[in-house]
């Protein structure tokens, strides 16, 4: 079977949506949804960290926890709890996000981010990663940028930017990458690959995914701001130096 | 809880007012929206107040318990996720997530809300296991309430996916709903001094000393019910208790659709 995407454009990611400060209870919260898959991240913290022993006196440390809800397979149940898979996606996301993140004021602390995934249809641990740096960011943790993440990949020499669950299941020669970057500097924070690729095509699809970060930094960005927009109000200032809404 | 806000609480509850400037028996605004989730072949999203849950149904294909050869069955899960409320840890299920699905479980369960006999595919061999996964996003109090509606409405707007006898195709969902026939609905009363309160926030959650949930079905008969909390009730308690929750129900029963 010959592969043609159907849709959309091979550099052109699905449709992205991005929100923040959506779960009140957090210190800071986002959520991030491309195509059919929803990452939601909540950031407590920086708190204290227990067991003591876990603690670092020089500066605070990041935990992630990524975790599919139970009914977000595109198959079968996802059974609760940690499993192999899981545990790695954790490590190598707050490993994608530690660079961007100074804790040095926050001493024998962490800071946990939880990210949750009610539905899914590839490009995960991906979404993960946007949701968690824009909540981090919410938190008002201090930042020196935040952290884009998409998948590259190809089928059959077709080079493809944010596959979905079809798409990696190809029946042909398929690979996916998983790329996070600092849109700032252009460093990767995040580089993994499955399937099988050539050197030059490798090069090619990461510079092909670079229109896709930037999409998704301003949709990071745009999201955040929001938060922060007055609607716009006539403003006066009254008598008593205060400000009044009309 | 710091002593000011304890006192305040409870000097507004004898105004009979709560703090948030609600009145004792009223439920803050609740929304019920279905169908939320691709993956899953029923889900629903319930809103009340701050509060958020969702509800996913997965199908799966197993063979029935021994001494019911010609019935399916029903899974509760409830994963009280640290993403919604600082309090919450990772690890295995906590007592209380275990209480809650336990609740939800029995108040669909003894209200035979769903035919399990329906749910059989071949007996003795093949039946239909319907595992509901009930998710806090945001734990702003009532988690009871709130979980326990959003699997009745998760259920009543699901879909059984394709089956060919040997496995399913998620990916198709046919027109065929689940045997879903009654609706219990549950409520939650919750007792902070004197006062019997419902829908509380999370601090007047830690302020009270008990709680009866209540399941009614659309009859006003009962099919389930969990006391919490250390404090003794004395059958007058129970009485104003049940006498709310029936009361409360008919509100939340009309956020369902098809009622």
């Amino acid at each position: 079977m010959v592969f043609k995407r159907e849709g959309r454009k091979n550099d052109e990611p699905r449709k992205i949506i991005a929100k923040v400060g959506i779960i009140p209870r957090a210190d800071g919260s986002a959520y991030f949804k491309i195509g059919n898959t929803e990452a939601y991240a909540a950031v407590y913290g920086p708190r204290t960290l227990f067991p003591r022993f876990k603690q670092d006196p020089t500066k605070g440390i990041l935990r992630c926890n990524y975790n599919m809800m139970p009914f977000s397979g595109m198959g079968n149940r996802v059974r609760p709890g940690a499993n192999r898979r899981a545990k790695e996606i954790s490590m190598v996301t707050e490993k994608a996000l530690l660079p961007v993140l100074d804790l040095v004021d926050y001493p024998n602390s962490v800071v946990d981010v939880f990210i949750e995934l009610p539905q899914t249809d590839a490009g995960s641990r991906c979404a993960g990663i946007c949701a968690a740096s824009m909540a981090l960011a919410d938190a008002g943790l201090v930042m020196k940028d935040l952290v884009c993440s998409v998948g590259v990949g190809h089928i059959d020499n077709t080079l493809l930017v944010d596959l979905d669950y079809d798409e990696e299941a190809f029946d042909g020669v398929v690979a996916d990458i998983p790329l996070a970057v600092i849109p700032r500097t252009g460093e990767y924070t995040l580089l993994q690959m499955d399937g099988i690729i050539g050197k030059e095509d490798l090069f090619k699809v990461m510079e092909l995914g670079k229109k896709t970060i930037g999409m998704i930094y301003e949709a990071q960005k745009n999201a955040l701001k929001e938060k922060y927009m007055i609607e716009p109000v006539i403003a006066k200032k009254t008598a008593q130096g205060g400000i009044k809404n009309e | 809880m710091n002593d000011d806000l304890r006192s305040h609480m409870l000097k507004t509850l004898e105004k009979g007012l709560r703090y948030d400037g609600r009145k004792l028996d009223e439920f803050r605004p609740v929304s019920v929206e279905t169908g939320v989730i691709k993956t899953a072949e029923g889900s629903a999203r319930i809103k009340i107040g701050e509060t958020e849950v969702l509800v996913g149904i997965k199908t799966e294909v197993g063979t029935p318990y021994p001494d019911s050869p010609d019935e399916g069955t029903i899974m509760v899960g409830v994963e009280l996720l640290p993403l919604s409320n600082p309090a919450f840890e990772m690890g295995p299920p906590s007592i209380n997530s275990i209480e809650l699905a336990r609740v939800v479980d029995r108040g669909l369960r003894e209200s035979h809300a769903i035919d399990f006999k329906k749910l059989c595919i071949k007996k003795g061999e093949q039946i239909w296991i319907l595992c509901i996964d009930i998710c806090p996003i945001n734990d702003a109090g009532n988690l009871f309430d709130a979980a326990a509606l959003g699997a009745i409405a998760a259920l009543q707007t699901a879909k059984f996916p394709e089956f060919d006898g040997v496995t399913i195709n998620y990916k198709k969902l046919t027109d065929v709903s689940l045997p879903v026939s009654k609706v219990p609905v549950e409520v939650t009363v919750w007792k902070i001094g004197n006062y019997l309160i419902v829908d509380p926030s999370p601090e007047e959650q830690e302020l009270a000393d008990g709680r009866l949930t209540v399941a009614t079905m659309e009859d006003g008969k009962l099919c389930a019910m969990q006391k919490g909390g250390v404090i003794p009730l004395t059958i007058e308690g129970i009485e104003n208790m049940v006498e709310i929750a029936v009361e409360k129900t008919k509100e939340l029963r009309s956020y369902l659709g098809g009622n």
